[in-house]
């Protein structure tokens, strides 16, 4: 397709392409982490099994310590699994070089967390073109993702700019317009809201929703009850093991708006 | 339906059908259409009280109209309730007893219990953030009412994982 890409490889990679209709977007089976320093031992994550289908938006609950955000970056290949499998697309990955799961994200799999994680050097479209040029799109088609996802982000005024000028807000826009830029099979975001104040929070869950209704994945990490609930599944983890597995259906409304929901206790009977 | 009411005719005398219609006005979206019938007993159940008198106002064209105002004693009642601080929401929790109790008769598992309220919450939530979408953003009253729905909802959540960590 372009002089850039590796050998073989489309740009973008196929968001969701799987070989089988019913093969799931990743899988785990028996999946442990556990963590050894200086003499103790934390299993983090003892024993996970789930399943997530392409197009699923799947929130991540559960206390403090409760291995969430271990589980988020053993499945992004941040950090190794200790024992278990994981199956991305059909493909069993658990076992990739540092380097293997480096390729596999590029194209498959973006990261929003936090704290942003841009690069305070490069500009703003510089932060947003970088992962489709490693990813093999050619300069041209690199600047115009750029420039739509900036524009649907309602930052394109930003381009030029350095990430540090930006409000946490734009920041956080920023980082998912990088995440978003390969259009990866799978988005894993870790606590995306944790530093944005309310009205940030409501504009970063307007764009989750949108990509998600563009059919993009997303698995989540959040103790944020809102950005949850806009969630397919909610999963809650309880000392490194699946507590519970829920759909969200949302409850049927009636005519009356928000007084069915909200009830004003003073002016009960 | 009392104190609304009362903290309505504190403004100006008023006959049923216009507090109906002011507290439409007041809460819009935010709070269901009172039943009429309601308001009229409740005026009724003042009146007997002595918090509130009426007296028939005629119309050459309709049936009179009755009007009520506050009484002496119905404007202490109604200051007295404006000056004392409300409960919040929370107080008396009605799932923290049976978190606390159902176990220990046996009758629920402590886990299933959480996980079923924690998924109630969220469809709740849910429904919170759609209504907020679409709730006009002049609506200041809707806008403020669904934030504090949120808020407390997220405060349930927060503490329920609380629960969770003292309690399994």
């Amino acid at each position: 397709m372009s002089r850039s890409a590796p050998k073989g490889l489309p740009w973008p990679a196929q968001r969701g392409r799987l070989p089988g209709d019913d093969t799931p977007l990743l899988r785990t089976s028996k999946l442990v982490k556990v963590y050894r320093a200086d003499g103790v031992t934390v299993e983090a994550i003892r024993g996970v099994d789930i399943e997530f289908a392409a197009g699923e938006f799947v929130a991540i609950m559960g206390p403090s310590g409760s291995g969430k955000s271990t589980l988020l970056h053993v499945l992004g290949g941040l950090e190794p699994a200790t024992a278990g499998e994981i199956w991305l697309l059909g493909q069993r990955v658990d076992g990739l070089s540092t380097a293997g799961w480096a390729i596999l994200r590029r194209r498959h799999v973006g990261f929003v967390f936090q704290f942003f994680n841009l690069l305070s050097n490069m500009t703003v479209a510089d932060n947003v073109e970088l992962p489709a040029l490693l990813a093999g799109a050619t300069p041209r088609q690199a600047r115009k993702r750029r420039e739509e996802l900036l524009a649907e982000l309602g930052i394109a005024d930003k381009a030029g700019a350095a990430p540090t000028r930006l409000s946490g807000g734009e920041q956080q826009r920023v980082a998912l317009a990088r995440a978003l830029a390969n259009e990866p099979s799978l988005l894993l975001a870790d606590e995306p809201t944790g530093n944005l104040d309310s009205t940030n929070t409501r504009d970063v869950l307007r764009l989750l929703r949108r990509a998600h209704a563009d059919g993009q994945a997303i698995l989540m990490v959040t103790h944020d009850a809102r950005v949850a609930s806009l969630a397919d599944r909610v999963i809650n983890l309880f000392d490194g093991m699946v507590a519970d597995d829920a759909r969200i259906v949302p409850i049927p409304r009636g005519r009356n708006g928000v007084g069915d929901i909200v009830e004003l206790r003073e002016l009960r009977g | 339906m009392r104190q609304p009411l009362l903290a309505l005719l504190a403004k100006e005398p008023a006959h049923g059908y216009e507090l109906k219609v002011a507290l439409e006005q007041t809460f819009g979206q935010a709070y269901p259409s009172p039943n009429i019938g309601q308001i009229y007993v409740t005026l009724k159940r003042l009146e007997q009280d002595g918090l509130v008198r009426s007296e028939d106002v005629e119309q050459t064209t309709r049936p009179n109209k009755r009007v009520y105002e506050l009484t002496a004693t119905g404007r202490e009642a109604v200051r007295a309730w404006v000056e004392e601080p409300s409960d919040g929401p929370r107080i008396r929790d009605e799932f923290f007893i049976k978190l606390i109790l159902a176990p220990m008769a046996g009758l629920a598992d402590r886990m299933e219990l959480m996980n079923s309220q924690r998924r109630h919450y969220l469809r709740i939530m849910r429904n919170l953030i759609e209504l907020q979408a679409e709730t006009d953003p002049a609506d200041t009253t809707s806008r403020l009412l669904i934030e504090g729905a949120v808020l407390h909802l997220q405060a349930d959540l927060d503490w329920l994982e609380r629960c969770q960590e003292e309690l399994v």
